[in-house]
């Protein structure tokens, strides 16, 4: 398993051959090579390496131990937490994804005409995102918590926490993403929306249409590409929820909040220190994310035709 | 292309706002007393919304640096805070420097990897660039957790193991999708006349590339620069997993690291600094480079 450069004979072959192509194409190749030795050394010899670890028993600190095919499969599906990790994953995905998409798409509509009072609104709602994940998780667990929080007056006279039941931790996470993310996926609903011809909303206009119907009958349809793009991003993205939970919530209370990426951390590295399951936990989301990314952009197509 | 271009300038006055905004009546009513007071609740309730996201920002950057029991800054205001978070293991300097040079390296790699790559599959056809390219945008359809376990394993046996210079290679690779594609479509905006001229005047193509194109995609490459920073400063995972000596940590592990400092009980005034130090160098890149920032989300979904 070393790091191997990626082959090239392609190009020294096609040398001799017509000179302006086989220039051509040994130059291409020559800019292309340090693309080329990451993608391979760094991505495409990994993900085969995973699908090794997969099927065979690799702990922690021994390493490779030999094929045991479909042992770690067995092993990840009937772990005590992995029916829970998916459903609340699943869970998380929906209510981040509805919450994200429709505030994104209503701060856009909001500050869509140009305006200095509108460009101040954008940026502010834009901060958010240049802050990292872990950092903004950082920042919400001492507002969440009862003893430093300015809120805490607040949770103490209601009697509630933010973090102490289940579907709080799970409201708490989801307000800290939104609160991450929204300026985001507002200014790709900006794209969109500015892509949407101004004769249209005319037309809309001049037929008597009222705001409602325009928002309903025209700018949601004419905006699909762009609800695409953003329901796959936001899914993926939520899929895949990592740092919020392990630094807000550890995967507590009662174990109610671990995604399904904090149980192959777990696998890996806490206790159980087993990377072949972990690997083949790590090869089960991959083949999910893309089905569910592919039958997301079916039904998105298929909608269109 | 800025986040103030968004929509049609009503300047001339005639020309409709945009129809779809549902943002009360027109422009020129602005003016009178009339659409002043009709304006007034938008202003009110977008400024409120507005102030929901600054708030926790701000919040926490007077926190850190005001009186609060359990803390380094128990009376008075001042940096007893930071104090605690510069003492803390290694010291937060060590983690600056550690977090700075993963930084940097990684900006550095992504720059000239998506820079000479951008231009091969932007002016060259070689055997095998179709499936390169797409091999490299595969990487988003890819896991962080599913790549970071091989990883882990690959990186110790390449004697990589616990070293930054493994994470930043990791890094790298991680911004390659978005990278070589802004990249690409830079260097596709070029007129080719631009480059052609120059090697008909005796430049290869390199001293092409490096004379004449590099100008010309500053741009791009300004933003590609940005994104690869803003990623591997606050990046978690991947050092959280490659790295598990305390000396090597970057500041993001050492602020979290630091919640469980004394026997469970959570230094919250540090936490507080801490995140501070984390989030200044983002924010003022932000503000600095907010054009550069939203080209590159627009850059994303407009073709993607």
């Amino acid at each position: 398993m070393t790091v191997t450069a990626p082959s090239r004979p392609p190009s020294a072959a096609k040398r001799g051959r017509a000179r302006p192509r086989g220039r051509q194409a040994l130059l291409g190749w020559i800019y292309a090579t340090p693309t080329a030795v990451f993608v391979v050394a760094l991505f495409a010899v990994p993900l085969l390496l995973v699908i090794k670890m997969s099927v065979s028993k690799w702990p922690l600190l021994t390493g490779d131990q030999g094929i045991n095919a479909p042992d770690n499969f067995v092993k990840a599906i009937n772990h005590r937490f992995f029916t829970d990790s998916v459903v609340f994953t699943v869970k998380y995905t929906v209510l981040a994804t509805v919450l994200l998409l429709a505030l994104g798409l209503g701060l856009a509509l909001l500050v869509q005409e140009s305006s200095r009072w509108n460009n101040l609104l954008r940026a502010s709602f834009l901060i958010p995102s240049a802050l990292g994940l872990a950092s903004a998780s950082l920042l919400f667990y001492v507002l969440y918590s009862p003893y430093a929080s300015p809120l805490a007056p607040v949770m103490d006279h209601l009697g509630i926490t933010f973090l102490g039941s289940p579907n709080a931790a799970l409201f708490s996470t989801t307000f800290l993403i939104v609160w991450r993310y929204a300026g985001f996926y507002m200014v790709l609903m900006l794209v969109g929306l500015q892509g949407i011809p101004a004769d249209v909303y005319e037309a809309a206009r001049s037929d008597g249409a009222s705001r409602w119907q325009t928002f309903r009958k025209v700018t949601l349809p004419l905006l699909r590409p762009t609800l695409a793009l953003t329901t796959v991003l936001c899914v993926t993205g939520s899929l895949l929820a990592f740092e919020q939970f392990y630094i807000l919530t550890k995967g507590g209370p009662d174990n109610s909040t671990i995604t399904v990426v904090q149980l192959i951390y777990m696998v890996a590295f806490q206790g159980q220190n087993d990377l072949g399951v972990a690997a083949a936990l790590s090869v089960i989301v991959l083949v999910a994310l893309v089905l569910i990314n592919a039958l997301q952009l079916r039904a998105f197509r298929s909608e269109e035709s | 292309m800025a986040i103030d271009s968004t929509s049609t300038p009503t300047a001339g006055g005639s020309a409709p706002p945009s129809a779809a905004a549902p943002a009360g009546p027109k422009k020129s009513d602005g003016i009178t007393i009339a659409g002043i007071a009709l304006r007034t609740p938008y202003w009110v309730f977008t400024g409120a919304v507005g102030l929901i996201f600054l708030a926790p920002l701000l919040w926490t950057a007077v926190a850190s640096v005001s009186p609060q029991a359990g803390t380094n800054q128990v009376d008075g205001w001042g940096f007893g805070n930071y104090e605690t978070l510069g003492g803390y293991q290694a010291g937060v300097w060590r983690y600056l420097a550690n977090s700075a040079f993963v930084s940097l390296l990684t900006v550095a790699l992504t720059l000239v990897i998506s820079f000479l790559g951008g231009y091969a599959f932007a002016r060259f056809k070689f055997p095998g660039k179709n499936i390169l390219f797409l091999v490299t945008l595969a990487i988003l359809m890819v896991p962080y957790a599913t790549l970071l376990i091989p990883l882990y394993v690959l990186l110790n046996q390449v004697g990589l193991q616990n070293s930054l210079v493994g994470v930043a290679l990791v890094l790298a690779m991680f911004q390659l999708p978005f990278a070589t594609f802004l990249m690409r479509i830079s260097f596709e905006a070029v007129p080719r006349q631009l480059d052609e001229a120059a090697m008909v005047d005796g430049c290869s193509s390199f001293g092409a590339l490096w004379r004449v194109l590099l100008p010309a995609v500053k741009p791009g490459l300004i933003t590609v620069g940005l994104f690869a920073f803003l990623a591997a400063w606050n990046d978690f995972m991947a050092p959280l997993i490659l790295i598990n000596d305390s000396e090597r940590m970057t500041l993001p592990l050492a602020v979290s690291n630091l919640r469980g400092q004394v026997q469970g009980v959570v230094d919250y005034g540090a936490t507080e600094a801490g995140v501070v130090v984390l989030a200044l160098p983002c924010i003022v890149l932000f503000l600095l480079l907010q054009r550069h920032y939203v080209r590159g989300f627009m850059s994303g979904a407009l073709k993607g």
